[in-house]
Order: structure tokens, then sequence, then C-alpha cells
């Protein structure tokens, strides 16, 4: 059985070195795209772009805009003197939240009346409004607390405050995204490669004819399978570990846990992977159908329903259920659990488990409807 | 001209006899509009917390409460050691955990300080600011009402001092739906997958078949083949856009606000540049895998990555910022989101739009060339 496995790998590398611009492609573009993608993916909030519309322009107002210029959470791009104006601002994104200071602001602080000032924010991105509002509320009230204890203070009260929150990021102290979003990096680079060039080194095989040459030899499919797949799983394995080591170079991302378990996951990730673009290759007839196929369950899929970017939890629970069927789910958590948080097996194993269904389940329903289709024939 | 005609004609024939590449085409991008529409959510609600009350007073629970009360929060459970709270927070069950130190009453009915502890998991850096942030609001807001209480039982009266509250409007989308973001995006994003697939593969095809030659050999000139092989890209890819358009209107309930035929007219100098990088891909590609390869790294890994579609292009580094005006599919995010979302129209997306144009003819004719003499 090792021999003719063996034989069937010898011939799939032969037929990948012949094809160096494949070979190029694949080892090039992760690691590039990986570099290129990890300064490009976060949502780091920063300098937002803001425009101050002050009716009041007194001392008081002109000591709130101060507090918000000298913060780097903010950058003041223009100062507007109409209400419609607002709107330019916002329609053509020049800001992104408008602070408007009402004209009786200092006169209403002075003598001790509530007042207010409004924030428009741009909201078309959420996540960044949402952001842009928890900034706009702590920069609020940070101020009026220095205003309160300012008038405490003239009453002859001794400055206080009652409540401090201390806040503590475990894992990721700067709260840095590109942290986190890496290891869905790595985990959608892989999959992708993995799941395309299996499929269509099946589907090309039987595009050609060749694949019925293979069906009539001697070889038992288990063997074609694992001599098809093994070149890949290889050329992946050795993707990862590249990817990693542009992550640590650049990216400063250190695995902190287990370098033999991040082996052994990936690995049983890889074969999850294989084991999908088996399954697409049964299904489809052609290369075209198999990469349009493979696009729309690997690429958008780990991008998307994976946990990558957007957290489950947030997801209606149809959705969350049908995460369970991207392979690249599962080890995104492995990965952020060995690589960030550097915990062992106990706090993933069911992951594990998860995965090694996955490619089960996958690669009997492949070898049924495989069956039924070389039956019809 | 009736060559052409033919030749397209052919082409259509070629896509009729592939249903199973006919329905991946116009039903995929819908169910996958629908299923990543409704993933594709940062929406930061029910906080899963745990709560670490030393105090157990009835000031620590009426300040526990002001959590729940949020509609923010969902306190999970209750535990009594940091070693718990380190075992539920490394196993990723609580994103925040709340430690109440139990001289937290005793501080606050003497006019000391009383600090409350918020550990994170901050794996999730945005998740987790988000957290910090609405965590600090309630704390701020829990503070300010001490004050006031003091003042009041100390006699001065609660209007003495003044209230600065800050009064939020967030506009185009109140209640601050990452859906009517993304959904818009993903538009965009289905549309380039789909054009740039077809023809990428569409031309590598028939080299690896070897119909090509005999497309050579035909009377038809080089544009003649590339017009043939464009426009039934073409024409379904608006089938493809009117369908997605449709659904995110059916499904999702979001409205295009602004001018709908500036949308249109917009896709279409959309389609130039995808369709041109498409046939960029198959002059560079021998065989249909490699196609795939770069089409997918070196195409639309960058879209989705570099276009603005889930990453805001302002937080980039400047370099990468630079890179990210070559990508199309950034104008052209910029166009579906402001004539959906915001309700704009021509007057203020021209630019974008003829800029979207001039890439795509600039793409379209050099890979047309490229393509004309490789034909040759």
């Amino acid at each position: 059985m090792f021999k003719r496995t063996f034989a069937i790998v010898k011939k799939e590398v032969r037929q990948l070195k012949r094809d160096i611009r494949l070979l190029a492609v694949i080892f090039s573009f992760p690691v590039l795209l990986l570099i290129m993608f990890g300064y490009a993916v976060n949502f780091d909030v920063k300098n937002i772009k803001i425009s101050i519309y002050d009716m009041d322009k007194s001392e008081s107002s002109r000591d709130f805009i101060n507090s918000l210029n000298s913060s780097e959470y903010f950058d003041i791009v223009d100062f507007i003197h109409s209400s419609s104006d607002v709107n330019i601002h916002l329609d053509q994104k020049i800001a992104k939240c408008i602070v408007v200071i009402p004209s009786d602001f200092s006169k209403k602080i002075n003598s001790n009346r509530n007042t207010s000032i409004q924030y428009l924010i741009d909201g078309v991105d959420a996540n960044t409004a949402s952001i842009i509002k928890n900034y706009m509320f702590a920069a609020t009230t940070k101020f009026n607390q220095k205003i309160n204890s300012e008038i405490l203070v003239r009453k002859g009260f001794k400055e206080y405050i009652p409540l401090s929150l201390e806040t503590q990021f475990w894992f990721n102290p700067d709260l840095k995204t590109t942290r986190y979003l890496i290891p869905g990096l790595i985990a959608m680079i892989l999959i992708v490669t993995a799941v395309i060039t299996v499929a269509l080194s099946f589907v090309r095989e039987k595009e050609k004819g060749t694949m019925e040459q293979l069906n009539v030899s001697s070889l038992k499919s288990i063997e074609l399978i694992l001599g098809k797949t093994l070149p890949f799983i290889v050329i992946a394995l050795v993707n990862a570990g590249l990817i990693l080591l542009a992550g640590y170079i650049f990216f400063g991302v250190e695995v902190k846990g287990s370098y033999l378990l991040l082996l052994l996951t990936t690995l049983i990730f890889l074969t999850a992977s294989t084991s999908l673009g088996i399954f697409i290759s049964v299904l489809s007839d052609s290369q075209q159908v198999a990469f349009s196929a493979a696009t729309f369950v690997s690429l958008l899929p780990s991008f998307i329903l994976s946990g990558f970017v957007f957290p489950i939890d947030s997801m209606p629970v149809i959705i969350q259920v049908i995460t369970y069927l991207t392979p690249a789910k599962y080890f995104i958590e492995i990965l952020r659990a060995i690589i960030l948080r550097g915990v062992g097996v106990s706090a993933f194993w069911d992951q594990i488990i998860y995965l090694l269904i996955f490619t089960m389940a996958l690669i009997i329903l492949a070898s049924m409807i495989g069956k039924r289709k070389a039956e019809s024939v | 001209m009736k060559s052409i005609i033919q030749f397209i004609k052919k082409e259509f024939l070629q896509f009729k006899r592939d249903p199973k590449m006919f329905a991946l085409m116009l039903i995929a991008p819908v169910v996958q509009l629908t299923l990543l529409g409704y993933a594709a959510n940062l929406d930061v609600k029910l906080v899963r917390t745990i709560v670490y009350d030393q105090d157990r007073s009835a000031t620590s629970r009426d300040f526990i409460e002001r959590f729940t009360s949020s509609g923010y929060f969902k306190i999970e459970q209750y535990v009594s050691s940091y070693d718990k709270i380190t075992e539920v927070i490394d196993k990723g069950d609580a994103i925040l955990a709340l430690v109440i130190p139990n001289d937290f009453e005793k501080n606050i009915y003497s006019r000391r300080t009383a600090t409350v502890q918020a550990l994170l998991n901050g794996s999730d850096g945005n998740t987790a600011g988000i957290v910090a942030g609405y965590s600090l609001n309630i704390v701020s807001d829990y503070s300010q009402n001490i004050i006031l209480n003091f003042l009041n039982r100390s006699g001065q009266k609660l209007s003495s001092v003044p209230i600065i509250s800050p009064e939020i409007r967030v506009w185009y989308n109140p209640e601050l739906k990452t859906r009517n973001f993304m959904v818009p995006g993903i538009v965009g994003l289905l549309l380039s997958i789909i054009t740039l697939i077809l023809t990428s593969l569409a031309v590598v095809k028939e080299k690896e078949i070897g119909t090509m030659e005999q497309l050579i050999v035909t009377p038809l000139k080089p544009y003649q083949i590339i017009i043939g092989k464009l426009v039934p890209f073409v024409v379904l890819s608006f089938a493809a856009i009117t369908i997605i358009i449709a659904a995110m209107w059916f499904i999702f309930g979001i409205p295009v606000k602004g001018e709908l035929w500036f949308l249109f007219l917009s896709s279409l100098f959309y389609i130039l540049s995808t369709l041109g990088l498409g046939l960029f891909v198959s002059t560079i590609s021998k065989t249909q895998q490699q196609a795939m390869m770069i089409s997918i790294f070196a195409v639309m890994m960058p879209m989705i990555f570099l276009s603005g579609f889930a990453f805001p292009i302002e937080n980039m580094p400047k370099s990468i910022q630079l890179i990210s005006y070559i990508v199309p599919l950034r104008y052209f995010n910029e166009i579906i989101r402001g004539v959906i979302i915001k309700g704009l129209g021509i007057s203020d997306l021209w630019f974008n739009a003829l800029l979207l144009l001039l890439m795509g003819i600039v793409i379209l004719f050099f890979s047309s060339l490229r393509f004309k003499r490789r034909l040759e």
C-alpha cells in the first residue's frame, strides 16, 4: 500500500515541479498577503476626524475643545460656522463626527444649570461609530467631572471622585486588533490554498480523462486520495510555518503555547480542509464549477462566518448553527488559544473533536456520492 | 458585427449547457448574501460577564444591577476567587470580569474613592475596547449619582452643579447596526468575485481544452473575440447585481435610498475593471489552477482587505492606504454605500464613478492588448 501511495505522491510532485508558476503563487503570496493585510486589518480607531461648530465661543467651550484636541483620539479638521456645513461635512466624509456646542453653553454652566453638547456622528460604519460614541461619552464625562470638582472646591468641599474603574486587558494589553486578526488570516490562507489546490487537482484529472486511467489501475481509492493530497498537505504545512515566521518578524506575534500542539492541530485542520476539497471535487465536473464552489465554501465563509472578524456571539442563532460547518471556525479558536493565550489542550479539546467529526463526515459523504456517481455512469 | 453576434450567441449556448455553473452564478450570490449579511455583524450586545463580588453589600448589588439593566451585559455567573476568573477567561467563556473590592460600600459611605476592577479578555481588541467604554460610562454615571446624592444630603440643591450631558445623534444609520454597513459591501464583493471568476476561467478553459486555437483560425479579429467573450459576462453580471440588490431589499429591508440608475451605471463602470482584471489573469496563466490561485490571492483577497469593506481604510498605515488607491472596489464601495445608506447620487459621487470608468478603461485596454498579443 505504501509503495503505491508513494508512487502517486511522486507523480504529483513531478507534476507540481513542472508548474513553477503555480508553486510561485502558492509559496510567495501567502507570506506577502500576511504582511500586507496584517497592517491593513485593524479596527484601532485613532485620529478620528472631527469638525467643531462652536456657537458659544466662550472660555468654557474653548476649554472643552482643547481637551478634545489634546487627545490622540481626535483630530480637529475644521471649524464650521453654519448648520448647513454640517450636512456637507458628513456627506462628503470630511469629518466623522461634528461637535456642536450650543450658544448658551457657558452661560448655563456659570449659572449652574444643565446643558448639553451635541455630537452628530456618521453612522455608516456602525462599529467605528460606536467607538466614537464611547469616546465622546467619556470626553464629556471627564469635562463634566472637571467642572464639578472645580465648583465643589470653590464651595469648600474636598475634591472627591466616588468611584473609579481600573481596567485591565488580558492577553492583549494595548488592545491591538492586529494580533487578534492574524490567526484568522493564517486559517483563511491555509484553507483557501488547501481546498482549491486539492479540489482542482482532482477535477483536472477528471476533465482531462486521466481520472479513468487512475480508476482502472490497481490503486485503491484510499491510496489515490492519500497520494494526491499528501504533497498539498506538506506544501500547506510549510506555508503555515512561513506565515507564522512572517507574523513573528513583522508583527511580533509570538506563539505563547506549545509548538508541538500547534503542529498537530494544524495538521488536523489541513486534513479537514483537504477533505472539503475532495468533497467539492466529487460534486463538480469542471474546474470552473469546482472553483466557484470552492470560493463560495472556503473563501467568504472563512472570512465572515468563522469568527475571524465578526464575533459569532453577535450572529443570529440560525447563522451560529451554520458556522459549525466552517472548519476555519474551530481552527481559529485553537490558534487564538495557542498563539495568543498560550493555554493548553484542555481549553480547546472540543474544537479538535469537532474538526475530526467534520473531516469524517465529509469523507463519508464524498465516498457515498462518488460511488453513486460511478455506478450511474 | 454579425460575426460578433454569432460569437456571443455561441457563448450563451455554452452557458446554457453548463447548468451547474449557471445555478452557481445566480443562486449562490443570494445564498451568500443572506448568510453573510446576517453574520457580518460587529454589534457588541450581551457581553458575557462574570462577577466577583467581595463586598456583597446592598451598594455593590445596586452597582451590579446597573450593569444588567443597561442591556449590554449578561451576567453568566458569580465567582468567588481570582483563580476562577482566570479559568473562565482562559476558556473564553466570558469577556468581562468585574471585581468589586470588599471595602466598596465602606469607602463610598466614608467618601473615599472605591476602585472597581474590570478584567477584560483583550484578544478581540475591538470588542474589548467597546466593552471597556460601556463599563466606564456606567461607572461614571454611578459616580455622578453618588455625588448628587451626597450634595442633596448635605443640604445643597440638586442643581448646584451643572450636568453636561452628551446628546448623541447618529446619522444615516441611527440604530448603529453594522449590518447596514456590511450588506452593501457584500453586494460589491460578490459582484467582483462572480465577474472575476467567470472571465479568468472562461478564457483559460478554451486554452486548456485547445479550442482557443480554433477561435484563432476563425476570421474573427482579436477585438471581436474579446468583445464576444466579455459581452455575455456583462449581461450576466447585470442580472446578478439586480438579483443581489433585490435580495438585499427583500431579505434585509435595506432599500436603496439614493439614485438607483447611478448605482447601475457605476456598476457597469466597475465591471469593466473586474472583467479586465479577469482577462489579465487569464493571459498570465496557462492552466485553470494557476488562474484560480492568482485571482484569489492577487485580486480577491486584496479586494476583501484593502477596499474598506470591513476594515476602515483610515485606520491603515499610510503605505497600505496608498496601495488601496489602486483597488477599484474601494471606489465602488464608496458609491454603493453612499447611494444605498446615505442616499447620495451623482452630484456627490461623480468623482468615484469617473475614477472607476478610467480604471476600467485602462485595465481593459492593457489586458486586451496582452490578450491580443497572445492570440497573435
